[in-house]
This record gives C-alpha cells, structure tokens and sequence, in this order.
C-alpha cells in the first residue's frame, strides 16, 4: 500500500477544509497540506447553500446582540463560550472573503450589503445575490489554487482514522479512479465532511452528504454530540426537496395556508405584520424549527393545501415584484420556473419543510479539538457547539470559515507540541486491515441484501418515527430498526466487482455511514425526554432544563446501540429563558 | 403532472478492467413526466444495475457534477427534462473527455486549465481586513458578475470545436474565469494572468464559434468573455508596438 507523508491531512474539501487548508498554508508555506476529499472541491455542498452568512458589521447591530440570538434560536443548547468565539471572529472571517474576491451583494455606496434572515433582531446576513454558499466556496476553492503546498487528492474516500499512541496519526482512503487504498501518514487530521441529510428521503442535502466524516471519527472512539437535532428547513419545493432560501422571506415572502391565512400568527409569531414589510424575528422571521412545527399543526388541522406531491402550503412573492426578484433571488425563480413549472412572480409556489441540516456532530470544544489527541473538526459535520437545538438560518456558512480557520490553527498548536515520531509498523498494520475490511465487503458473494434496499428501509424508518415531531413509541421502534438494519449490513453484497470508479461500493461505505448516523439520531432522541428546538416530542412536549440541559454524547460500539451519556451546557452569561418571536412584545 | 412513460435509456458503457471499447446498454425505464434524466438514471442504478457509473450530487444545477452528452447535445442530466425528449434518450460522457468509466470522464486537464489563469483575487492594493472592505458600487460588480457564475461544469469543453480539435487550448471557461478576475474593480493581476491567456493556446485559438454560449446551464456566456479578451489583447498589442508612449 503507497504511503503518502504529510503534516496535516485534511478530510473533506469544502467550505471548511478548504478554509482550514488555506489557514494552514498561510500559517506556514513549509508545511505539508493533503486535502482529500471524495468530490471535486467545486462540488462540495456547500454550493447549494444560498441565503447567506452572518456577522456584524453595521453600526446598528452589536456582538451581543448576534450572540442573544443565536443562543436563544438554539434554545440554550449552545456552549455560549464557543457562540462568543464564533460572533467575535465572524465579521473578520467574512470580511477575508471580501479580500479574497467574494462578490458579495452591495450597497450603492459600495459598501457590503446585509439582509434580514429568520430569528435574527437586526439585518446582519451578508449575501451573493442567493448564490452565496456558491461563491464562497468557489472563491475559496480558487484562493486555494494560489498556495501550492496544498496537495489536493480529488475523489479519495477516506475509510479509517489511524490513531496509535492515544493519538490520531492519519487515515486510510480509497482513491475512486483505481480502487487502491491509499494510507495518509499524518501529525494532524481534520475531518471536515459535511452533513448526514441523506438518511432522510425529502432533503435540501446533495446525493453526497452521507456523514461520512462523522462515521469516520465516531468508529474511532469519539462522540458524536446532540444527533437527535436535526433542523428542517421550513421552504422546500414539494417535489424534490430543493430549498428556496429563507431570503425568500427576508426580503419580504410571506407563509399562507389554503384559506390564505397567514397562519403563523396562531402559533405564536404574530401579529400579521404588513405583507411586504417585515419585521424581525416576527411571522415568516421566526426560527425556521418553529415555522416547520406550524406547518405540521396547519396540516393536522387541514389547512393545508393538496398538491400532487403531497400537502403544502403556499410562498408568495409576487408582491416584490419581478426586479427585486431577479435581482435578489434570481436562484429561487430559476428554481421554481424549472422543476415545478412555476414563476414567483407570477404565482404563489407550495412548499414544504424538508430536512436541512445537522445541528449534531462530532464532539469538538472550542478549539475544534474532539478527544482524540491530533483530530479536529469543522463545519456541519462537527458539533462545537454554536447551533445548540436548532441552527439559526446564515450561521452555517459563517460556521465553515471561523471554525475551519480554527482547526487549522489548532492543528498547527497540536504539531508543535507533539511528538512526531510515529510507529509506522503499528500504523501499517492497522492500513492493512482496514483493506482488509473493505477487501471482505469487495469479496463478499453470498450476501443477500442490496444497497438500494437497506438505504430504501433506513430512509423510510426515519422519515416515519424520527421527524418534525416525535414519539417515544415511534422513536424506539426507529431504534429497533435502525438496529437490525445495521446487522442486515454485514449481508450485503456488491454487485459491481471492479475496481475503476466503483460507485455501488462508494454506495455501500456511504450507507454504512448513514446508518451508523441514523442511530445515534435515534437513540438520543429516543433518550431525551423533553422537546427543545428542532426536537418535539408529542409525549413530552415542554422543555426540561432540570434534566436536559445537556449535551447528548453518543459512544460507538460495532455491534450494540450507542452509549449515551451527557455534558453539561456551558453557560456563561445568558440563562435559559422564552423564545420570544411575537413582534408584540419588545 | 405526474403521469408515467416508459423510455428507452440508452447509456455508453465502458469498464477499462474488462471491455476494449465502449458499448451501449438500453434500460426501460419508467418515467414521470416531471422528472430530469438524472432521475432515470438513479431508478436505472437502484433498481436495474448498480454498475453503472456516474458523477451527480446537488440535482439544482449548482454543484456541476452531472455534465452528459444526451442525444448529442452537452446537458447538465438535472437539468434536462425527460419531458423535452421522446421515447428513446441517448446519454454518453461528455465529448472531448478521455473516459474513465462509463459515464464518468477524466477531469484533470480542465482542472488544471483553470488553475493556470490564477483564478484568484490579486489586489490592486494591500489592505488590511482590520481596514475594512474594498468599496465596489453595484455597478462595478455588474461588470464581472455574469462570469463568477460558472459551475465548472465542462459543458462548453464539450460543446468547444475547437478543444475537440486542439487539446492545448486554455478553453472558454478558463478564460472566462481569468476575464472575471480581470474586470473586478479590486483586482490588479491582468498582466499576469494575459501571459497565460494572450497567447496561441488562450485566447487565439478560439474560432468564435460560439457553441460554450449556448450551451452554458447558466449563461454565464464564455463567447462574449472571450471576444472581449481578444479585443483588450488587440488593444495591449497596439499600445505596446504602434504606441510605445501610451501606457497599458
């Protein structure tokens, strides 16, 4: 097996391991940087993204301010040590991109622009039109281009973490083009792999959020943290889930139901401001766990309209009038005019909530240090945590820049304060059965399950019992199946023998993925006992800061359900209060 | 909206391990009107042949992953609508592409192509992020904005006769690429990146045929970036030999 040396081996070359890849190379030109990543960096998902990304920098919003919102749209589940770091670098971050050659949206003074964003007080989204996870990944993908001590390995999968010594030393990754693996000797590793949305069937996420990197660190021992949050955001087309971006809202959208009510004023988001003048964290700028709840009580109480894909209710935009559409949500209508053959300016478009985001993930402190010696994380496959129980809408982008410029930089501290020799026979030796691992699922002929199959199964047992609203009841029969389905896996056999761009094995390894995910999704749902942001539980429906003002932290095991144990929020100066999204009250 | 159609999808097959040229494979697929190519496909890989190897991802025509030929013509398969075709669709990789395995292609050249233009903000001026943002009116950003559009799909290498024809041309994206860098108002590095593209493999290779245009998924217009360059090279050249006074 080729061994490949390097200093830090970057895993996942998105908004975030591209960020942390060009802190490192900024830090020190000398070191060695391998950014591996199973796509192109150009087709990470964090192209898809749209709305924006927040960070003060106007005259009339303040730090405190981002950071009562951010805690209070996370339901205090934030560590509030690690939402003051992220607020405080926020506006640098983003200004860097503004070096960088982000074309950020302007105003006409030439200065950047910000627009309003759901469960955020004052204007502080920075925004490309809504494009902007689009832009900042290729402005970071092509500011990356400049360093050449960032070695790229396009289209490796990466399959075990190296740890020896109590310390993570490296990786195992398949290169896709010839099915050899590859073993990445390592002083530091960052995985920076995205999300898991694909355990679920309706999502915003790409066929390749598929938790990867959370399998990956989670297999190694670490924790992954507060899983059972996961965020749907309230405006997806009803078709296939594609989101239209809360920027929809921001710039004046509104929510009605098939009476054309603007609902949201019955579930405490009122009053109804005037259409076409929002306000702030008020109605259709409420927290997006909150509107995604009230779509569900709408369709209980059928107001919902019938559509053939499913009940809806409806986005109205014509009242901005096609030039602010084209100019500020230009995606949005090419979307809709596309696959739902229908134009917001001319017509209101049926939406739906869909799956969006993991506000879980690896258990990192604010460092971006999980545990393990030697192993940082970053971005939505991490868990810092600055989302706590449901992410406010423009903290994620954001996210990817502090906290990947942080792992880097952490990274660098771990390097110099380490010791670099490595056992390389132990690590060799811990290579080759991890070929060997993949070897026995490549050779596997009797096996009777299909991929296909296993992940038809896992999808429909999430969307069924772990959803906007859950049950104790349904969440254990979710942890049951999950379970036995994670079982059947050891069943599976491949169909496709050969070697070159092997898509039905990247398939299998995802769907490994994805169920070790979808448990620790369960199981922490199933275990905690109250509701808190995007975690609603018909059977205990109130929030419980007695008992569950914690940190859920989900330990693996290759054949039992997770360990479950809990870590104290951390809270420094905001305690737990009412989430207050009534324009009413000030 | 929803009513079915069985197709007839035609797909390029090539396995370097075991086949010595490409072969083509018919599946039958039944369709709903409303779904993309890409769609067929998926339901030809979970439910007829798990072998068949392709790139896709965000399915919004974002991530630029799923560039085909389909019947010809360079698509992106999430964007092409089962229901603007007939019974029968014929999907390859995307020309000029060497392939890799079925309807995965070799990327590399286009990858590095783009790097070579030095894809990358070089200010004007240095300025510290403590200093705040470089000012930009809307008007300046209009300048560019059009070519920060490109997905890096390789539709227009596809669609480019002349690529086809002379692998060293830089191509229209890469072009387009160093033509956005070049017209933002915070830049200062035409100089550098002209040594790249004002030569025989840039932007004189291009015939003007004009095919990168159409067949941009999102008009970013390559054929416009690139008559541009030629014209502000022509412009250099004149000043540089004709009119030695002038500066550049």
């Amino acid at each position: 097996m080729e061994i490949i040396k390097t200093d830090v081996a970057i895993v996942g070359a998105g908004g975030a391991g591209l960020r942390a890849a060009i802190a490192l190379a900024e830090a020190d030109p000398k070191l060695r940087i391998a950014l591996i990543s199973k796509v192109y960096p150009m087709r990470s998902h964090t192209c898809a993204a749209e709305g924006g990304a927040a960070g003060v920098i106007k005259s009339d919003d303040s730090l405190d301010l981002h950071f009562n919102d951010t805690v209070g749209g996370g339901d205090w589940l934030c560590d509030q040590n690690a939402v003051e770091y992220f607020i405080n670098e926020a506006p640098n971050e983003l200004m860097q991109l503004e070096h960088w050659g982000c074309p950020w949206s302007r105003e006409p003074d030439g200065s950047v622009a910000v627009r309003p964003f759901g469960g955020m007080k004052i204007k502080r989204t920075w925004f490309a039109a809504d494009k902007s996870g689009f832009h900042i990944l290729h402005t970071l993908f092509q500011t990356s281009l400049k360093y050449p001590s960032i070695q790229r390995f396009d289209e490796y999968y990466a399959i075990d973490l190296l740890v020896d010594d109590g310390r993570c030393q490296g990786l195992t990754a398949l290169e896709i083009r010839s099915g050899e693996m590859r073993q990445f000797q390592a002083g530091a590793v960052i995985i920076a792999a995205g999300g898991a949305g694909k355990m679920f069937p309706f999502t915003t996420n790409g066929a390749i959020k598929t938790g990867d990197g959370m399998a990956l660190a989670y297999r190694a021992g670490v924790p992954l943290k507060d899983m059972e949050f996961v965020q749907y955001h309230p405006t997806g087309l009803p078709n296939n889930g594609i989101l239209l971006t809360e920027g929809c809202r921001g710039e004046g959208g509104i929510l009605v139901n098939k009476h054309g009510r603007r609902y949201l004023q019955d579930y405490g988001m009122g009053p109804e401001t005037p259409v076409g003048q929002p306000v702030l964290k008020t109605m259709e700028l409420g927290p997006r766990d909150r509107l995604s709840q009230s779509f569900w009580h709408e369709q209980r109480k059928g107001n919902t309209v019938s559509t053939p894909w499913g009940e809806c209710v409806l986005l109205d935009m014509r009242h901005l009038g096609e030039k602010k559409i084209n100019e500020r949500l230009p995606l949005v209508r090419d979307l809709c005019i596309s696959y739902l053959n229908m134009d917001p300016v001319k017509e209101p478009i049926p939406i739906r909530p869909v799956v969006h985001y993991c506000m879980g993930g690896i258990h990192t402190d604010i460092k971006a240090a999980t545990p393990v010696p030697g192993l940082f994380a970053a971005g939505e496959c991490a868990c810092v945590s600055i989302n706590g129980a449901n992410r406010l809408g423009s903290n994620s982008l954001t996210e990817l820049l502090v906290f990947g410029r942080r792992a880097a930089l952490s990274a660098i501290e771990h390097l110099q304060s380490s010791p670099s020799a490595s056992n390389d026979p132990a690590l060799s030796a811990q290579a080759r059965a991890s070929e060997d691992r993949i070897r026995a699922l490549f050779d596997q002929s009797a096996g009777t399950e299909t991929v296909a199959g296993l992940r038809k199964e896992m999808m429909h047992t999430m969307e069924e019992n772990a959803g906007i609203y859950r049950t104790g009841e349904e969440l254990q029969r979710a942890c049951e199946k999950i379970a036995e389905l994670r079982g059947r896996y050891a069943n599976l056999a491949l169909t496709d023998k050969s070697k070159v761009f092997n898509t039905d094995l990247m398939q299998a390894l995802e769907l490994g993925s994805m169920l070790d995910c979808a448990e620790t999704v369960a199981v922490g749902a199933r275990d905690r006992t109250e509701s808190r942001g995007a975690h609603q539980r018909l059977d205990f429906t109130a929030r419980d800061d007695q008992n569950f003002l914690k940190h859920t932290l989900a330990y693996h095991h290759p054949k039992e359900p997770p360990r479950i144990e809990y870590l104290d929020v951390v809270i420094t100066k905001s305690q737990p209060g009412v989430r207050d999204y009534s324009g009413a009250k000030k | 909206m929803s009513e079915e159609r069985q197709i007839q999808l035609e797909v390029l097959r090539y396995n370097p391990e075991t086949d010595s040229q490409p072969r083509y494979q018919t599946y039958t697929v039944p369709c709903v009107n409303e779904w993309v190519v890409l769609d067929a496909l998926n339901y030809v890989k979970e439910n007829l042949d798990p072998t068949l190897s392709y790139r896709w991802s965000c399915h919004m025509a974002v991530c630029g992953s799923c560039g085909y030929m389909i019947n010809g013509e360079p698509k992106l398969g999430c964007k092409a609508f089962i229901h603007e075709y007939g019974d029968h669709i014929r999907v390859e990789p995307l020309a000029n592409f060497p392939i890799e395995r079925d309807l995965v292609t070799v990327v590399e050249d286009f990858i590095a192509k783009l790097a070579s233009v030095k894809p990358y903000l070089i200010p004007k001026e240095d300025k510290p992020i403590s200093a705040g943002e470089f000012r930009q009116t809307p008007a300046e950003l209009k300048k560019y904005k059009q070519y920060t559009l490109c997905i890096n799909c390789m539709l227009c290498y596809a669609a480019c006769p002349q690529y086809g024809l002379v692998p060293e041309f830089l191509g229209p994206a890469a072009i387009s690429m160093a033509h956005r860098y070049n017209q933002d108002s915070r830049d200062g590095g035409r100089d550098q990146r002209q040594e790249v593209v004002a030569t025989d493999e840039g932007v004189w290779e291009c015939s003007f045929v004009g095919a990168c245009s159409e067949v941009c998924p999102k008009h970013v217009d390559p054929a416009g970036a690139l008559q541009q360059v030629k014209v502000a090279s022509t412009i250099d050249w004149y000043k540089e030999h004709l009119m030695p006074w002038v500066k550049k």
